[in-house]
């Protein structure tokens, strides 16, 4: 399964850990969140980065203390039809300011990414080797948008605004 | 008629076919003896077991390009074998809405 | 009317070009049909019984007559000649091919018309009163709110994955036309004592398995708020809306195990750790929404022109002018409802000829705007008195001045069994065989105010919880029988019908509803009394007694 990061289809550098499986010394890693939860401080001072898989329907405060020193949240769609996790993404963005790395994960289409990226996910695990050598193309779609999200868009009103305030200006 | 997109459990009580809408124009088909599809009933491959109908169900639903949701429903046999809907849901599907489509002016 | 902008105009045709690649994907096989259903109903593409349905968006109900024509353009060159008007301000073709719906909706593109999220967990089309702007006494206009929730809504970045549908209704008019009580949220535009515009906020409202009359969350929020607040309950309801069962996963169910009062702190909570969003409108962003509204260039008209008392002495233009012609803001002018009931048609259909004829009809006497309400009816908004019975004459060729507007025969129907992959009966035939029955409209004048809804299975599409008579159809063994419902209501006493008996087979539905109103005759304790005050006095009992004796 690719990953899409920075616009590119890049190599995984995180390995995902099972619940029972030995620890990797260094290197990065993805665990669970009830892994992540049993003991987050032995986790964080390990030398490899940590990263936490979030399941949709847990609430977001267990893992609020941790955002500063986490390395990548993983957000789950069980089937693209399941939007929980698009609100968990902005709100760690948006509300808790979260800056590292957002991972979608479950069944990625290419028909998502625009929501993605504008909820605020960064990395994406694309189902498909074809949805994720359009990802540059799909993200060109569109060039208009109705809401402000953390992604820093310009919206459409505020765009009328600013053509309004021109317009008036040069009067 | 029970919404045969809620089929579940394939048990069958009498000669069945198999049904579903053409991909590309949605029109109503059949599938046949010849593994595809026809819009003619009359071409329909018919069933009378529920291990046929299973197999048939799933050789079409393996069309996912040709036809969309495939689903087994009813027929009637009549004098010489001839095949006609078994319920009034696929009779609407094979003749047509029971209405006069105009608004009269 | 609402001008679109080149962004809005941008956006649908970005939207075009997005859903062709879907569509190619799909018939290459790129795309499997579980995958492309989601993506296709996004768009407003159901798989119904013949063929693929295709329903469009009327935005709040205002139509230009270019955009009217345009629908006639489809329907004759992508469809079979006509089309059909939803509950929801919709409009939907029934025989529309797959490969060339991406051809249909660059053309309607071209007119600002867009199948954005009229199916699909999503938000809907954002509806309301389709006498908005016109409307005597209304406070003001609500299609500038619906307009501002509907950009909002559109390709939503967190809520285009919801557990379900969701529906959004305005209302700025003492009588609720839009049936907001019905709705996932429905809004009635308010003042504030200081003066200033905000909305009482209803939840929980809907129909179909499950069917709840919505609840007041909050009395008032202030206009430059309520995107924030929408924002905030559809955020409550992303998160802990059912996903495990497609019959519990309405905002309405989650209300209901919530309980009112918990879910609105809920969402007060939500709301207010969202603080001073980017949502909050300042007046000058309403203001640039509210001035790509025009309104016609209104004459100053008599009340009552000489045109209007001459025709006076026509009887069969007295009594359509009595029916179908009501108020309007503007003395002189008039707003013309156009009855899409025929004797003995399908409920909401219009051909391409009616829809052409009607444009042209719009342009010569109501500043080129038509709208659709969701009682499946069409509406000139603009008339001038005097323009009236030339109209009239117009009309009554077209097959357009049916003068049963809230009478009996004014069916809401949906599709059903004939067209519908759902349906367990059909709905069409029902209505038109009850057209039929109570074709003389001096009887259904006498009848008065009474609206027939017809469901063809639980979905509820038809309306049938809230007719006051409701007929929904069920199947028996086979065959299409039907549960019959007395006193439900739409509007703003909005409330649940109540069954009246055992369901009845399909021959025998006309009958008894005859039998209904017969007794509604008898009963009623004056002719001003409406079926549904008749029914709230006595309750079903005498009713249920008269029409079941002899059954």
């Amino acid at each position: 399964m690719p990953l899409v990061k920075q616009g590119r289809i890049t190599t995984d550098l995180f390995v995902d850990v099972a619940d029972g499986a030995e620890l990797p010394g260094d290197g990065a890693i993805l665990v669970t969140a009830e892994r992540f939860l049993a003991d987050p401080e032995a986790l964080l001072r390990r030398a490899g980065k940590t990263g936490v898989v979030w399941p949709n329907n847990r609430d977001l405060d267990e893992l609020v203390p941790y955002l500063d020193r986490i390395a990548a949240v993983a957000l789950v769609f069980p089937t693209f039809r399941d939007g929980r996790a698009y609100s968990q993404a902005r709100l760690l963005r948006e509300r808790h300011g979260y800056d590292g790395e957002l991972r979608a994960t479950g069944q990625i289409l290419r028909d998502q990414f625009v929501f993605m990226t504008r909820a605020g996910f960064d990395a994406f695990e694309v189902k498909k080797d074809a949805d994720a050598d359009a990802f540059a193309e799909t993200m060109k779609r569109y060039s208009v948008f109705y809401q402000p999200t953390g992604d820093g868009r310009v919206t459409a009103l505020h765009r009328r605004m600013q053509l309004r305030h021109s317009e008036s200006a040069g009067q | 008629m029970t919404s045969p997109l809620e089929q579940k459990k394939i048990r069958i009580t009498g000669p069945s076919m198999v049904t579903a809408n053409r991909t590309w124009d949605g029109a109503v088909v059949y599938r046949t003896a010849q593994k595809g599809w026809s819009t003619e009933i009359g071409d329909s491959a018919v069933v009378s077991t529920s291990d046929d109908a299973r197999a048939l169900l799933a050789e079409a639903t393996a069309d996912d390009v040709g036809a969309v949701g495939p689903y087994i429903a009813p027929v009637e046999l009549k004098d010489g074998g001839k095949v006609k809907p078994g319920n009034l849901r696929e009779h609407i599907r094979a003749k047509g809405v029971t209405i006069d489509l105009r608004v009269p002016a | 009317m609402y001008a679109y902008d080149e962004l809005d105009r941008t956006l649908i045709n970005e939207r075009v070009s997005e859903f062709r690649d879907q569509v190619k994907r799909r018939l290459s096989g790129e795309l499997t049909e579980d995958e492309f259903k989601l993506l296709r109903l996004q768009n407003g593409v159901y798989l119904q019984l013949h063929a693929y349905m295709f329903r469009v968006a009327i935005p709040y109900g205002t139509l230009s007559s270019k955009q009217l024509r345009r629908f006639a353009h489809v329907a004759r060159r992508y469809d079979r000649g006509y089309g059909h008007f939803t509950t929801r301000q919709n409009i939907q073709f029934n025989w529309i091919k797959l490969a060339e719906l991406p051809d249909a909706l660059a053309d309607l593109a071209e007119v600002g018309i867009h199948a954005m999220q009229t199916s699909g967990n999503n938000m809907r089309n954002v509806t309301s009163d389709q006498w908005a702007g016109v409307a005597p006494g209304e406070v003001e206009d609500p299609r500038i709110w619906s307009e501002l929730i509907r950009q909002h809504t559109t390709l939503h970045p967190e809520f285009s994955f919801l557990p379900r549908k969701f529906k959004i209704a305005i209302t700025a008019s003492e009588h609720d036309r839009a049936a907001i009580k019905i709705h996932d949220i429905g809004l009635r535009l308010h003042k504030n004592a200081d003066g200033e515009t905000g909305f009482e906020v209803l939840v929980g409202g809907g129909l179909g398995r499950t069917p709840f009359i919505a609840k007041t969350i909050k009395p008032f929020v202030h206009g430059r708020d309520i995107l924030s607040y929408i924002e905030a309950i559809l955020r409550v309801y992303n998160q802990y809306g059912r996903r495990d069962n497609i019959y519990k996963a309405r905002i309405k169910i989650l209300v209901h195990e919530l309980g009112i009062e918990k879910f609105a702190k809920e969402v007060e909570e939500e709301w207010n750790q969202m603080g001073d969003s980017e949502l909050r409108l300042d007046y000058a962003a309403i203001e640039e929404v509210r001035s790509r509204f025009s309104y016609p260039p209104y004459e100053k008209l008599p009340h009552m022109p000489d045109e209007l008392k001459r025709a006076a002495h026509d009887p069969l233009f007295e009594r359509w002018r009595k029916n179908s012609v009501s108020p309007h803001k503007v003395q002189g002018y008039s707003i013309v409802t156009l009855s899409l009931k025929p004797v003995g048609g399908p409920p909401g259909d219009a051909t391409a000829e009616q829809m052409d004829a009607l444009a042209d009809l719009a342009d010569k006497y109501s500043f080129g705007e038509i709208r659709v309400g969701h009682e499946q009816n069409l509406a000139l908004p603009h008339v001038a008195k005097r323009d009236l019975p030339q109209l009239f004459k117009a009309l009554d060729r077209l097959g357009l001045a049916t003068p049963n507007v809230n009478l009996v025969t004014d069916i809401i129907a949906c599709p059903g069994l004939d067209y519908c992959s759902l349906a367990n009966a059909r709905s069409i035939p029902i209505a038109q065989e009850l057209t039929r029955r109570f074709a003389n409209h001096d009887t259904a004048d006498l009848i008065g105010r009474l609206h027939i809804n017809i469901s063809g299975c639980i979905n509820a599409c038809g309306h049938h919880h809230v007719g006051h008579i409701g007929i929904l159809g069920v199947e028996k063994n086979g065959e299409e029988f039907y549960q019959i419902t007395i006193g439900g209501r739409a509007d703003e006493n909005a409330q649940l019908g109540t069954l009246i008996g055992p369901a009845v087979p399909y021959a025998e539905v006309a009958d008894v509803i005859e039998d209904i109103v017969e007794a509604y005759l008898a009963l009623r304790d004056r002719p001003e009394e409406l079926f549904v005050d008749t029914v709230k006095r006595l309750g079903v009992e005498p009713i249920r007694e008269r029409v079941y004796a002899t059954r």
